[in-house]
């Protein structure tokens, strides 16, 4: 009897059903692979049919963290959108690697000595995408439009003149001597209406097509004016990668080329046909708190979160120890702003931190959620870090993954955190990109932070000419963000950008840039 | 003695299914309830000395990328999984069951317009009407688990319908009716427990379906929010590490590859004792 309950039937069906059991779980694995060699499979399709006509280089396909928010360069939100349209759009002045403004669309420029009036003369057969040349009425259409976009940094331009055929003044309302850095500003021709659906810059790369949540696809613009800074490689497809975990199997497979701030984790991972490069990301990475909302209102709480928190422990799990200390929301490689001694502001003090609380009304701590954009694994591994920290001085924080587009919907524009882990990047080359979001009535002041002394200290360095002095300034109101906890600041992450080795020439911006335009063919 | 016990087995049609069922998924509610109260190491607790580490008699799953014991976090995310799949169960079934049960005895315009509703669901897999859902709300265990208990409810009205139906113009039926049973007693006193053992089977292969679909939902980044992954998500982000430290994904995949055999040898065994 027994001898039946260990029939073979029942082993061999037992096997099967183990060996099926397996491969579903297997497969369970492989689905999200799957999914993206499918959709890969699709995305060259596409664009073979679209690059048959031209000569059959190869397509060099970069993977991006996420969707763009807009093709329109003058609405474009996230940092992720504006590195990818960097190179299909180009400004009066361009940012070089060095961090230098060099004159692009304007081949020179004058600044009065009051910093209120400055004159740029336009480069002379500047060449738009749709074969148009670049007009003093371009550049006046294009800044115009720019302003009335409401954008804050324009909110003291006063006018915008054509002086002739070749030269436009922009006239300030008040000195401001970095305002050069804001003439990125990407120029179109001045009857733009679709630039949503049919951007024309005079950038390197031209676009080509566009699917939503896949890809955009760009090509070499021939007739590019800076011949010397041309682009090598002709057909460039820009993938989004939207599950984080499958670069690496992406990277491997040979479905992208290419893909900035991998981490170092999976850095470690890929074979010897990548060439890893090694950065900074330029980014404030921080635990932003919602400074109206409960409990975080109170300066002593946040003050106990910066006492919780070690940065160094953090980069030591995030990525193997790399990665640079910040004490407040500037970036070491914006050397003369960056201000080294408020790393030391606060050094992790669990008891000190519980004392606070208790001051602060809380000596059993309190529960809070952290929102994280689904999409960028360094944030999430540093909330685990950071609610493992938190959890020694008895606050309780809850992680919650959002989508990337909730994110700016619920997070940046509606403020509807408690907290969240991002890191801010510099969209222009000057402190007050990094710094002016803190003043009270900015409009993308997210932490509703909101301190008199701060707005008096930041006006005074938006309105002193003399550059030494303005910097003592803006020194001046990162002190009083680190005093004041405006936020929990950790760290400006390391940046590893994976090449597949047939390519190289990748190289750093100061700035969130992916300029595509420097990559070329491995000899 | 022994002879005796067989001989009780066989009395209680204990057949090997049944068995293996019980003594697999045994092991997992024992390991599980274990977890509840104690785990060999804390299931967040990051160590950066100990990570992505192999097999050893410290850490009998290795360790993850952030030095996290992984046994510690199989118990625990096995516990969540397990969760996930009782709440969508009782959802599913619960529902389904009544659903079934009431258009089955009742039929006629009702049974049309809510069968019809099911035939659009049964349209959609169960997972991508899952994935709506939680893509109009939220992520997070509730909301998966109603999801999927949503999208599981057609299955069963079917099943529970076509029992009562074939149960509703039986003898003993019609009996209870003419005794002057209502139809709610009829219905639930009656026809019920003769229909449990098509049920309990088509609520344990459920159970399967949900364990699995959780873990696809984690997979895919819906469903439980880190540090307290369920199995899915331990292995979506496990994925990474795969080359580096395969124990890393064989420990959660494992779990689950347990977890459903266990109950498809439960289901298996009742369906044949039934």
């Amino acid at each position: 009897m027994k001898k039946k309950v260990w029939s073979g039937n029942v082993a061999r069906r037992g096997l099967a059903a183990v060996c099926a059991l397996a491969m579903t779980a297997t497969m369970l694995t492989g689905c999200g692979k799957k999914k993206e060699d499918a959709s890969e499979g699709s995305s060259a399709q596409g664009t073979a049919a679209q690059t048959s006509s031209q000569d059959s280089d190869e397509v060099f396909t970069v993977g991006i963290p996420q969707d763009l928010d807009s093709l329109d360069p003058h609405i474009a939100q996230s940092a992720g959108t504006r590195e990818v349209l960097f190179n299909i759009f180009e400004g009066l002045v361009k940012p070089d690697e060095k961090g230098n403004m060099n004159p692009a669309i304007a081949s020179s420029y004058k600044i009065s000595e009051d910093a209120t009036e400055y004159t740029f003369t336009i480069r002379e057969n500047v060449l738009f995408h749709n074969g148009a040349t670049v007009t003093a009425d371009d550049v006046v259409a294009s800044l115009q439009r720019y302003k009335d976009t409401g954008a804050s940094i324009f909110e003291t331009v006063d006018a915008i003149e054509k002086v002739d055929d070749s030269t436009v003044k922009v006239t300030l309302s008040k000195p401001n001597t970095e305002f050069l850095s804001y003439c990125t500003v990407a120029i179109m021709p001045k009857d733009t209406t679709d630039a949503e659906t049919n951007p024309i810059g005079t950038g390197p790369y031209k676009f080509v097509s566009r699917t939503a949540l896949e890809n955009l696809v760009v090509e070499k613009f021939d007739e590019y004016w800076d011949v010397d800074n041309a682009a090598h490689i002709k057909n460039v497809v820009f993938k989004v990668e939207a599950n984080p975990d499958n670069i690496v199997a992406d990277l491997e497979g040979g479905s992208i080329d290419m893909y900035a701030r991998i981490t170092s984790d999976q850095a470690d991972q890929l074979s010897d046909s990548f060439e890893i490069y090694e950065g900074e990301m330029n980014l404030v990475q921080a635990l932003y708190v919602n400074n109206a909302v409960e409990p975080f209102d109170n300066e002593l709480v946040r003050q106990a979160l910066c006492y919780a928190i070690d940065p160094q422990e953090i980069m030591d799990f995030v990525s193997g120890g790399a990665g640079v200390e910040i004490g407040s929301a500037m970036f070491p490689s914006f050397d003369k702003y960056f201000d080294e001694s408020l790393n030391d502001t606060y050094n992790q003090d669990v008891d000190k931190a519980k004392e606070l609380l208790a001051q602060a009304g809380y000596p059993d701590g309190f529960t809070f959620t952290i929102k994280v954009p689904s999409n960028y694994t360094p944030h999430i591994d540093t909330a685990e870090v950071i609610v493992e920290q938190l959890e020694a001085i008895g606050v309780t924080a809850q992680i919650k993954k959002i989508e990337w587009n909730t994110w700016l919907e619920d997070v940046y524009n509606n403020k509807d955190y408690e907290a969240t882990i991002v890191g801010f990047d510099a969209s222009t080359l000057n402190a007050s990109s990094l710094l002016y979001r803190y003043t009270s009535d900015a409009h993308n002041n997210m932490f509703n932070y909101s301190n008199a002394d701060y707005d008096k200290a930041f006006a005074t360095a938006q309105a002193t000419v003399d550059e030494a002095e303005q910097i003592k300034y803006y020194k001046e109101c990162e002190k009083i963000l680190s005093q004041t906890a405006a936020a929990v600041y950790i760290q400006d992450l390391p940046s590893f950008v994976a090449l597949n080795s047939k390519y190289t020439g990748y190289t750093f911006y100061p700035l969130y840039v992916q300029d595509i335009a420097k990559i070329k063919l491995a000899e | 003695m022994k002879l005796s016990m067989i001989k009780k087995f066989k009395d209680k049609k204990i057949n090997s299914f049944l068995l293996w069922g019980l003594i697999l998924t045994g092991i997992m509610l024992l390991i599980v309830v274990i977890g509840i109260f104690w785990t060999p190491y804390d299931p967040t607790k990051m160590s950066a000395s100990e990570k992505l580490q192999g097999i050893s008699l410290r850490h009998i799953l290795g360790t993850d990328n952030k030095g996290r014991d992984i046994f510690s976090r199989v118990m625990y995310g096995s516990r969540i999984t397990l969760g996930i799949a009782c709440g969508t169960m009782v959802i599913g079934a619960g529902l389904g069951t009544i659903l079934g049960a009431i258009t089955g005895y009742f039929g006629g315009f009702l049974d049309e317009v809510f069968m019809r509703i099911v035939d659009a669901m049964l349209a959609f897999p169960s997972i991508l009407l899952a994935l709506v859902i939680v893509s109009l709300f939220d992520s997070g265990n509730i909301v998966v688990m109603v999801a999927l208990g949503i999208a599981f409810i057609p299955s069963f009205a079917r099943i529970v319908r076509s029992e009562v139906l074939r149960c509703r113009t039986m003898d003993y039926v019609e009996n209870a009716r003419i005794q002057g049973a209502s139809d709610f007693r009829i219905i639930f006193r009656h026809i019920m427990p003769n229909i449990t053992g098509v049920l309990w089977s088509s609520v344990l292969i459920g159970f399967n379906n949900a364990v699995l679909a959780e873990a696809g939902l984690s997979y895919l980044g819906i469903g439980s929010q880190p540090p307290y992954d369920s199995l899915g998500n331990m292995l979506s982000s496990a994925q990474q590490f795969m080359v580096k430290n395969p124990i890393c994904v064989l420990g959660p995949g494992f779990a689950i590859v347990w977890m459903v055999l266990g109950f498809s040898f439960l289901g298996e065994g009742l369906r044949k004792k039934a």
